[in-house]
């Protein structure tokens, strides 16, 4: 998709402007920005930590701060290395909170998932059909019955694989890529492309799955 | 407007995340690299939808890149609260 940039090309703001000036510069003024961005770096990232706290219950208190600190030096290197992309068209300090984010949201849900197998397709299914069943209406479960037989007739090893990790499983896309030796881009298109396959595959059956959508919104 | 989201919730939720959003979506790159564009054009009340197409629809069919998203538009809303303008 293209998307229109009604603000690319504007010039960063002042104080962007002075983040990019300093962060490019030598010496004394350059240490002091980086010192200043590690600063920054480390508040989102606790921030994240933070907010995420549930899911590192397994970890000690003085765990966090090292999470947040690895964090903070991970985004540091990502952000000096793309220094060159930061286009001006949000503040400065709003485009390096989001490398933070990213890379406490990555590290979160790999710790949370350290040692854990993913669960096995077959156990998945057995889910769903429990899913399947629990639903009242025959329509429903016509649906389901559905849903069922098109991932396994329809997808692609790789795209079932995909879809029933993260759909059925609760997954994380970031663990998944990481077991599978991919990146979360690549998985998310496995991902989309077993959506794009079950929807049409379910269409051509005859479901109008946008009735069942929004009635289920709607309950 | 309904907040995009990667928690279960509700009955539907399952057939959501099974189905996708079902409409033009950007990929999991393109969303981080608009990320901190989006989120600032959202707080200030801009129409992001059109500005940012396809970004809405991500957010709805991706759970990590959604907790990002809700977790950069929180951070800034806490900065605001720090140190209003
Ligand atoms: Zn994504």
């Amino acid at each position: 998709m293209t998307i229109p940039t009604e603000t690319a090309g504007q010039a960063p703001d002042e104080s962007s402007a002075l983040w990019l000036a300093r962060l490019r510069a030598d010496g004394a003024e350059r240490e002091a920005a980086l010192g200043e961005l590690h600063e920054l770096l480390l508040r989102a990232a606790r921030f994240e930590i933070g907010r995420r706290r549930e899911s590192l219950s397994h970890l000690r208190p003085g765990d966090h701060e090292e999470l947040a600190c690895q964090t903070a030096d991970d985004a540091l290197l990502a952000i000096l290395a793309k220094l060159d992309d930061f286009r001006g068209e949000s503040r400065f300090t709003t485009w390096a909170y989001k490398f933070a984010l990213l890379e406490a949201g990555v590290k979160v849900r790999r710790r949370a998932w350290q040692g854990k197998e993913i669960p096995l397709e077959e156990e998945a299914w057995a889910t769903f059909a429990g899913a399947a069943r629990a639903e009242r209406g025959a329509e429903d479960r016509e649906l389901f019955a559905a849903i069922g037989e098109e991932i396994e007739r329809s997808l692609g090893a790789r795209q079932r694989e995909v879809l029933v990790a993260i759909a059925l499983n609760d997954v994380p896309i970031d663990v998944l890529a990481e077991r599978l030796h991919s990146n979360r881009g690549a998985i998310y298109k496995n991902l989309h492309d077993a959506r794009r396959k079950l929807r049409a595959a379910l269409a051509e059956r005859g479901f109008e799955l946008d009735l069942y959508l929004d009635r289920k919104e709607e309950r | 407007m309904s907040e995009p989201t990667g928690r279960r919730r509700g009955d539907g939720a399952l057939l959501d995340a099974l189905l996708g959003p079902g409409v033009p979506e950007l990929g999991c790159d393109e969303c981080f690299a608009e990320l901190d564009r989006y989120v600032e054009l959202e707080l200030a009340r801009r129409e992001v939808d059109d500005l940012v197409p396809g970004m809405r629809a991500h957010l709805a069919g991706c759970p990590a890149c959604a907790e990002e998203y809700r977790s950069l538009r929180d951070l800034l809303g806490a900065d605001e609260v720090r140190a209003p303008r």
